[in-house]
């Protein structure tokens, strides 16, 4: 569904990803962890395809179409959703104002007829409510004066509304307490199926207590250095990511 | 044009070039302004004598003004003997015949806009006999108007048939020794509008419609008059979001309110004269002096505006608090783009005690536009226990853009407060990133987050118009985002 090979990214002169190869197929969940500056979020970033990376080598595809090739908006259009790690104000847009926009111009794009108003006042209602928002968040401009927490709840709150076939989550456990935290996880949880994939980048083992993983890759310095099962993440929580670094250290070039 | 190191005064002082004579039968006047010019105006209008007099007085203490340096704007000089200052009927000859004469890039502007196929032809200035019905619509108006005893006609009109109220009130608020361009018109103003509303009463309609219909060409220095007398009410809107094209570059036009004891008066302006192409050729320079004066206690009058059209802008729409307890507000949107300035705010002048002001400014500069903010909070002594709240925020989409903020504040007792917030943020590739993320086009981000950024001042549009002025923003955007 989704496959990144030999990756090489960077700005200017300075490389960040250095030969990534991904595979995610349709059902699947993956963890990414790594320590600061492994090149996590650059990876993010450049998958739902931000301006200002210069990508040198290697591919990227999502259900046959070359992602590379694909403006922002197309790949929200196919499917493509990343949760920020910072996400976004925009002062005076309300909520359900924004997010009606993104719905209709994803079904647009699909040649889907528009959804009425009062249909999708509806819809969203439901799924705020998955996220237990309070009432008001809808009316609220978009992320205008939120906590961090609640910015994190409205990312995954956006990302039920668009249901999108491949989810990227950066870091949506910073910053959130335990309780939030398993509201968002079940938000999450609740979009996984046969259908769709997930990629879900963290610094913590925690949050995989919650959105358990099939399989979980160690990033360090632009590489992926380790693939497993979840129990890699429980290892790594025990020795730490300088037993990686030190391990990686030893794999061939 | 003129070489722009050439200073007024010395067309004022040179001797009259043209060394024309009026001939009192004729029904336009060559280029230049004298005595005779004004005569002829006035005479033409049948104006009573005072009014004459009242232009006469004004011209001769005009002759010894400059214009105004302190602006943020840049233009080349106005050559003040090479305008007509009376024409009347507007001559066909020099009108576009039809729309293919027009600015194919305004026409596309009509479309977008979605304004009617014979709307078009009036807005653009083409030449056509008969534009459409407006004279029947405009009297069923007239009729319910006078059922309320509101007086709504052509400041021409009123001269003649409500001498006594123009006398009373005309120059009261804007005095024709208050600027070089509110002197100018004082002297040469060719028509506007007057608006009477009777003691107690609350005006049955919005005066929009009747006016949007019926804005015939009023010329460049437009002369409007509002008086709301005891506990009456007026929502009045000036404008309309359709580019107006005019031959006349030069536009000073001035608009005086008197809101009496508990009166209300709402004024409205969504203003897109024709901006210029892109390197800015052919613009309107809009030179207007708004203000209006809470007189009775209690009194209450509120600007909004939502500026996009011009090539250059200078109007500051203000209000004197002389009333105890009287509100001012001040609402405004004003964009410029391309090669468009404008130097725009409010003043906001505390007489009355317990008086209170708030001014809302939202600047947008795009493109090489630049856009000032330029406010006057003065609280006077006796003005106990007044308050102003400002709040002026400008967004810059680019980097050749600029915005400026100039408040001046000066608060003369100690019982007054006054508060003023201001910010300068950036469209920010982040934000764009953010709604293309979810789908949405660069474009349309654009324009979803200057609507956001204008919120405050859209709300206190008539409905209608706040959709309308929605959508002319997107409008004015388009190819803001390379």
């Amino acid at each position: 569904m989704f496959k990144i090979e030999n990756l090489h990214a960077g700005v200017e002169d300075k490389s960040i990803l250095k030969g990534i190869d991904l595979q995610i197929n349709a059902g699947e969940v993956h963890a990414v962890m790594g320590p600061n500056g492994s090149g996590k979020s650059t990876l993010a970033q450049i998958i739902a395809g931000r301006d200002g990376y210069d990508i040198t080598q290697g591919t990227m595809e999502f259900r046959g179409r070359d992602l590379l090739d694909c403006g922002p908006e197309e790949r929200a259009h196919l499917g493509v959703f990343l949760a920020f790690q910072y996400p976004v104000e925009i002062p005076g847009v309300n909520t359900t104002y924004f997010l009606k926009a993104a719905v209709n111009e994803v079904r647009k794009a699909r040649g889907l007829p528009e959804m009425d108003a009062v249909k999708f006042l509806q819809y969203i209602r439901e799924k705020a409510k998955l996220l237990d928002l309070p009432g008001d968040f809808l009316k609220r401009s978009i992320n205008t004066g939120f906590s961090g927490g609640e910015k994190k709840r409205n990312e995954i709150f956006q990302m039920a509304v668009l249901e999108p076939d491949f989810a990227v989550l950066d870091e949506t456990d910073s910053g959130l307490d335990i309780d939030a935290l398993k509201t968002v996880s079940h938000g999450v949880n609740q979009l996984r199926n046969a259908q769709r994939a997930q990629l879900v980048i963290t610094h913590y083992q925690r949050l995989l207590d919650y959105i358990v993983p099939d399989i979980v890759h160690v990033l360090h310095d632009g590489r992926i250095v380790r693939s497993g099962d979840r129990d890699l993440a429980l290892e790594l929580e025990k020795r730490g990511y300088s037993w990686v670094a030190e391990a990686s250290a030893t794999l061939p070039a | 044009m003129n070489d722009a190191t050439e200073t007024i005064e010395s067309f004022v002082q040179s001797d009259y070039k043209y060394g024309f004579v009026t001939d009192i039968e004729t029904d336009s006047a060559p280029p230049g302004l004298d005595e005779d010019v004004i005569r002829l105006i006035s005479h033409k209008k049948q104006e009573p004598e005072f009014l004459l007099e009242w232009r006469l007085k004004a011209y001769r203490h005009w002759q010894k003004m400059t214009s105004p340096s302190w602006p943020m704007v840049r233009y080349p000089a106005v050559d003040f003997q090479d305008i007509v200052y009376y024409a009347a009927p507007k001559s066909p000859d020099d009108a576009p015949k039809s729309l293919d004469e027009v600015d194919p890039k305004l026409l596309e502007t009509y479309e977008k806009l979605g304004i009617p196929l014979h709307e078009r032809e009036r807005l653009a200035g083409v030449a056509v006999d008969a534009v459409f019905d407006s004279v029947s619509v405009g009297t069923t108006y007239q009729e319910t108007l006078a059922e309320h005893g509101v007086v709504f006609c052509s400041f021409s009109e009123a001269a003649r048939e409500h001498p006594e109220q123009v006398q009373k009130y005309l120059g009261t608020v804007v005095p024709f020794t208050d600027n070089f361009y509110a002197c100018l018109n004082s002297a040469v103003f060719s028509d506007g509008s007057f608006v009477f509303i009777p003691k107690g009463v609350r005006c049955p309609m919005e005066l929009s419609t009747y006016f949007r219909i019926n804005a015939a060409k009023s010329g460049q220095f437009e002369r409007t008059l509002i008086i709301a007398e005891e506990g009456s009410h007026v929502s009045y809107l000036e404008g309309c979001t359709a580019p107006m094209r005019d031959e006349n570059q030069l536009h000073a036009a001035v608009v005086e309110l008197i809101a009496l004891d508990n009166a209300e008066i709402k004024y409205s302006t969504v203003q897109n004269w024709y901006p210029g192409d892109a390197e800015g050729r052919g613009g309107i320079y809009n030179f207007v002096t708004k203000r209006g004066l809470c007189k009775g206690a209690r009194s209450r009058i509120a600007w909004t505006q939502v500026e996009t059209g011009s090539a250059i802008t200078w109007k500051y729409p203000s209000c004197v608090l002389l009333g105890d307890e009287s509100i001012g507000e001040f609402h405004s949107v004003a964009l410029t783009n391309n090669c468009q300035q404008a130097d725009t705010g409010t003043k906001m002048i505390h007489i009355g005690k317990d008086t209170r002001s708030t001014i809302i400014s939202k600047g947008i500069s795009a493109g090489r536009g630049q856009n000032s903010y330029r406010g006057l909070v003065q609280i006077k002594k006796n003005a106990r226990g007044s308050r102003n709240f400002s709040q002026c925020d400008s967004l810059l989409i680019g980097n050749r853009c600029g915005a400026h903020t100039f408040p001046y504040v000066e608060v003369g007792n100690p019982t007054s407060k006054v508060e003023h917030e201001a910010t300068t943020s950036k469209i920010g590739e982040d934000q764009i990133f953010y709604c293309n993320q979810r789908g949405i086009e660069t474009q349309d981000a654009v324009n979803m987050i200057v609507n956001g950024f204008c919120k405050e001042v859209f709300r206190e549009l008539p409905m209608e118009f706040a959709m309308e002025a929605q959508k002319l923003l997107d409008v004015s955007l388009e190819g803001s985002v390379g």
